[in-house]
């Protein structure tokens, strides 16, 4: 059925005029129309006549023969992209009617590239949550449901939630997210579906809503490897506004899938094996490693003796940046405004009302740690444990090509769960944040379900830069675990 | 030259350094591409950027930093090869981001100096600490409505360079010679016009007094201080405060205080309820600054001659007398216009020409050097005349005012109305007999001894030449007749 | 060192987010619970670290002296809360 092809597929369907981009775009709209009341994976849909529009001018052009890479795929765009004339949220109170008067980069090449954008979709408010519980619109529930408990409503992680939960439901058929500790890898593999953070300065940055400048990147949520290296084509690129973008060339990301890995070094990170993983991640884990090396890949132990830092020295340099990124948000310019006499009273007030508590309290944490005698102490520390983190792999990519570990350490967890206590919430960053912290590429895969039926997923980091052989990798043990399981809520589950 | 002020319990000296906002000239903004044109529609010359809008990111200005670079080798500064631009948070209506956009530890210019003359004469070198590129505010309002301000944004972003000295400067005169100097020097570099009143150019200025030989003791900011003289102004008043405060037994608050001119006095400025913590960190939308030596070397080949460099070299070049030469550089367009006039010509004579009868001229008619009746050309051509004996000193103003008047080239004049010099001796010796003839009397007082009456022969010889006789001539020729 | 309710109050007023007492105590607790969790950093030795600004992966380009932008006044006040005529407009600010 049209909402659960892959983009390869769709595009080959169009391409060969069995279905129309028309017919293709409804069937989505139609499936959100169904499914997201219930999932509220989008905060905006697009008003069908714009995304039919759209899909027209696809079918005109593949009536041409000038049809583009993503020429008629129906997309999902995070809300955190600034989209002009599309009301953009970043799923926060603060933003709750602002209409961008501008495209931000990695959407307007979506664009060019022939995308149909579908919606805006939901996530933690200004990216901020591993569980898309924080948003102003409301939590977005996980399409996958434990076998035998199937009343009770799991998170689709975060904060790229509603992206991992359309793309799994069939409310789209890929979907921008952005990662700044795990906000793609943990969701998407909450979700079952294929995650990939790229390194630190592929795709510009320039309208993407900021949480932590140094640490934000945009990337694919999409159901296949070779999905995720075609749309990263499209979305990576340099851009001049953007003084921390790339100028490398974008390479052929797509026909890295499907390339051998025989002889390629596949790390395992001795620190990974944190106590308390759960039996059956690490099961996962050594299946993964198994698979590989069928593959042909050979399998090295290495260390990166830093990584259980990564999680605390990430909470102090995420929030401090946010402390300074979220400091325009004061309702002078864009944005609701509460008023009050005095203008300190407009800041106070707006920005009480207008801030979620989490964010409330990330902006007061870094305020904090960078704040006259804390900065030595907290931020300026963190910075150069962050030194010390990026070595590690550094050096690990001198003996290995890739390493592999998990995603995250527990398969979709409860709403309500984990919640009480912010480390404990804060530990299912635990896997992803060390290469978000370096700068380096990671890509989730779904390999398999735990034993209640929940997707899990495996984890490949890569040199910065060398996103081709993390999906080679990827590619290789996507074949190997032939994950075809897709969500009780479902469009095509006839629901 | 000691400022001092004579207290109760002794003697103070105040210690005062400046730190000077400095707006760089460029076309566009320091992070946006948005123009710096001064007194636009309000809002009109504001990128999204500039507003920071959600997702917009800065891009640094190549120009902007080559200015800057430019203004340290001016002041003699080191350049640093690295630097960084620094996040300085604080809430305002006319600061968008939430934070200005600054170098805080890694500026790209360090130590320099800058040499200031005083009136007596005397030179002193007032250290610079450093100086490091940032944002510009925007614009607040507060006369147009009752109850609100009004922001506009047309200045947000804008490239300024702040410019901090050491706390060298000992009297009011002193930061007053430092700020010409240094607002020569910046327009010498074109890297700031220093039009104070436009705000291109305001100075913070942090004053504190001590007895001699005493350690710092505590001082306060007055803040955006817009002219050379209110700096003047406000260094005397909060020293004179302070002292006071002092002899008093009271305490000098560390604070921030604005000078109110009307009123000749500095006053605190609202104080805030918390002191202000600026959580300074490196601004993660940029990376480091890195510029290369050759190139900062280009900059340095191309830099324009110095005023004091320019100074040594007319008075070496042209014998121009070293306050003369002070008052030719002041000004980089009268120094160009000085040279244009005096290059292969009498240096000396030039300097008088141009400091003596065209400045007269130029404050007469209101003009400027820039727009000056008289050409460099022309007033050059005009000693030529001179010099070749066309006409004599005495004509020469004469053919000045009428080049003042008519902007003609000093030749026509000179034609027009026949002020050519009288050399022909034939012509000078009928006039001296036609003049000994008609003064027999004084003739005979000049021979019995009375040799002051020389001066009275030779002016009636002028007069009856109409003034265009050679005077050296008239001399000559008149002593071998009287004397005869 | 643990965090007390003044040093929260500041931070809360720095960052010009207005909490009422009995949150900032609940703020108060959960970021002290945080801090104390940081403390796991103490063990690291930086001796000799230089600290990492950013990703560290290109030099700062740098752009030509143009004007490209500005020039559109509508779209900077599109989306202003409350404005008169081409101002932002914000309560009336003493200096
Ligand atoms: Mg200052
Ligand atoms: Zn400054």
């Amino acid at each position: 059925m049209l909402t659960g092809l892959t983009l390869t597929q769709a595009r080959e369907g169009l391409a060969a005029r069995k279905f129309s981009a028309r017919e293709l775009a409804k069937a989505h709209l139609d499936a959100i129309a169904r499914l997201n009341p219930k999932l509220n994976a989008y905060i905006t849909v697009i008003p069908e006549a714009d995304v039919l529009a759209a899909a027209d001018a696809a079918d005109a052009r593949y009536a041409a023969g000038t049809a583009r890479p993503m020429e008629g795929l129906p997309v999902g765009v995070k809300d955190l992209f600034c989209t002009k004339g599309v009301k953009t949220t970043a799923a926060s109170k603060i933003l709750a009617n602002f209409v961008p008067p501008y495209e931000s980069t990695v959407t307007a090449r979506l664009l060019d590239a022939g995308s149909v954008f579908v919606g805006k979709t939901n996530l933690d408010e200004f990216a901020m949550g591993s569980a898309n519980i924080t948003s102003a619109f409301g939590s977005v529930l996980n399409p996958w449901q434990r076998k035998g408990e199937e009343t009770v409503a799991l998170v689709p992680g975060g904060s790229s939630g509603g992206s991992a939960a359309a793309v799994a439901a069939g409310l789209a058929l890929a979907a921008t997210g952005t990662d700044t500790g795990g906000s793609i890898r943990q969701p998407a593999a909450f979700c079952g579906i294929v995650g990939l953070k790229p390194t630190y300065g592929r795709c510009s940055r320039w309208g993407t809503i900021a949480y932590a400048s140094s640490l934000d990147q945009a990337g694919p949520m999409t159901r296949t490897v070779a999905d995720a290296g075609l749309m990263l084509e499209a979305m990576a690129g340099f851009d001049e506004k953007d003084s921390t973008c790339s100028n490398r060339p974008v390479p052929a990301f797509a026909q890295a899938v499907g390339k051998s890995v025989k002889g390629l070094r596949v790390g395992i990170p001795a620190e990974y094996r944190a106590p308390g993983l759960s039996p059956e991640i690490s099961a996962m884990w050594e299946q993964g490693i198994a698979w590989l090396r069928e593959a042909g890949c050979e399998i090295v132990d290495v260390s990166l003796p830093h990584t259980k830092y990564g999680l605390a020295t990430y909470y102090i340099i995420a929030p401090a940046e946010c402390s300074s990124n979220l400091a325009r948000y004061d309702g002078i310019r864009f944005g609701e405004r509460k008023d009050a006499a005095t203008l300190d009273g407009v800041y106070e007030l707006t920005r009480a009302e207008g801030f979620g508590e989490e964010v409330r309290n990330r902006i007061l944490m870094g305020t904090y740690v960078l704040s006259a005698g804390y900065y030595d102490a907290y931020y300026l520390k963190a910075q150069k444990v962050r030194t010390l983190i990026k070595r590690d792999f550094v050096q690990a990519f001198e003996q290995v090509d890739v390493l592999l570990t998990p995603t995250a350490p527990s398969a979709a967890f409860a709403q309500g769960e984990n919640m009480a206590d912010p480390v404990q919430m804060y530990l299912n960053d635990i896997f992803t944040v060390p290469a978000s912290m370096a700068g380096v590429p990671a890509l989730s895969v779904p390999v398999g379900l735990d034993a209640k039926g929940l997707p899990l997923g495996l984890q490949i980091i890569g040199r910065h830069f060398d996103e081709e052989t993390v999906l080679s990798v990827g590619g290789a043990l996507e074949a190997a675990a032939g994950f075809a399981h897709t969500p009780t809520l479902h469009a095509e589950a006839g629901a | 030259m000691s400022y001092l002020i004579e207290g109760k319990t002794g003697t103070w000296e105040i210690v005062v350094g400046l730190e000077v906002h400095a707006q760089i000239i460029s076309q566009s903004k320091l992070f946006s591409g948005a123009s710096t044109k001064f007194g636009g529609e309000p809002n009109s010359q504001v990128s999204l950027v500039d507003a920071a809008f959600p997702g917009m990111l800065p891009v640094i200005n190549r120009e902007c930093v080559a200015q800057a670079v430019r203004t340290g080798l001016g002041l003699n500064a080191r350049i640093n090869l690295q630097s960084r631009f620094d996040r300085k948070n604080y809430f305002y209506a006319d600061l968008p981001q939430g934070y200005q956009i600054s170098q805080f530890e890694h500026p790209i210019v360090g130590e320099g100096s800058i040499e200031i003359e005083l009136a007596n004469g005397e030179t002193r070198q007032i250290g610079i600490t450093r100086l490091h590129m940032e944002q510009d505010a925007g614009k607040l309002l507060h006369d147009q409505d009752p109850t609100r301000s009004f922001v506009d944004l047309n200045r947000s972003g804008v490239a300024l360079m702040e410019i901090v000295s050491e706390p060298d400067i000992r009297a009011p005169e002193e930061a007053g010679a430092y700020l010409r100097k240094l607002r020569q020097i910046l327009r010498y570099l074109g890297t700031c016009d220093g039009n104070m009143d436009e705000g291109s150019m305001r100075a913070d200025v942090n004053v504190s007094v001590r007895k001699a030989g005493e350690p710092f003791r505590t001082r306060c900011e007055i803040k955006n201080v817009n002219s050379i003289r209110f700096v003047m102004q406000a260094i005397e008043a909060e020293a004179a405060r302070q002292v006071e405060i002092w002899e008093n037994g009271g305490e000098v608050d560390q604070e921030t205080r604005l000078f109110d001119p009307s009123r000749g006095e500095t006053r605190t400025m609202r104080s805030k309820e918390d002191a202000h913590d600026y959580r300074y960190f490196p601004d993660p939308d940029l990376l480091p600054l890195v510029i290369e030596q050759a190139w900062v070397d280009g900059l340095k080949a191309e830099l324009p001659e110095l005023p004091d460099a320019k100074r040594a070299r007319f008075q070496a070049d042209y014998g121009v007398p070293f306050y003369d030469a002070g008052v030719l550089v002041a000004e980089q367009s009268v120094a160009d216009f000085f040279e244009t006039v005096a290059k292969g010509r009498d240096g000396k004579l030039a300097v008088t020409w141009v400091t003596g009868d065209l400045f007269a001229a130029l404050n007469r008619t209101s003009r400027t050097i820039e727009n000056s009746p008289v050409s460099a050309d022309s007033l050059g051509k005009m000693l030529d005349l001179i010099a070749d004996g066309t006409i004599n000193g005495k004509i020469a103003k004469e053919v000045f005012e009428d080049m003042v008047e008519t902007g003609e080239s000093p030749d026509a004049i000179v034609e027009k109305k026949g002020l050519r010099q009288v050399t022909d001796t034939g012509v000078i010796d009928s006039a001296i007999d036609a003049i000994m003839a008609k003064h027999a009397d004084k003739v005979a007082e000049y021979r019995s001894g009375k040799d002051k009456l020389f001066g009275f022969f030779v002016g009636q010889v002028m007069k009856e030449t109409k003034g265009k006789a050679n005077p050296a001539l008239v001399n000559e020729a008149l002593k071998g007749k009287l004397d005869a | 060192m643990s965090l007390d309710l003044a040093t929260t109050r500041r931070i809360a007023k720095l960052a010009r987010i207005g909490l009422a007492d009995a949150e900032l105590e609940t703020v108060r607790q959960k970021l002290d619970g945080i801090l104390g969790w940081f403390n796991q950093l103490s063990e690291v030795d930086v001796e000799g670290v230089p600290p990492m600004v950013g990703t560290e992966m290109e030099a700062l380009r740098q752009r030509e002296d143009v004007v490209t932008d500005g020039n559109c006044q509508a779209a900077v006040l599109s989306n202003a809360p409350e404005k008169s005529g081409p101002f932002y407009a914000v309560p009336k600010v003493v200096e």
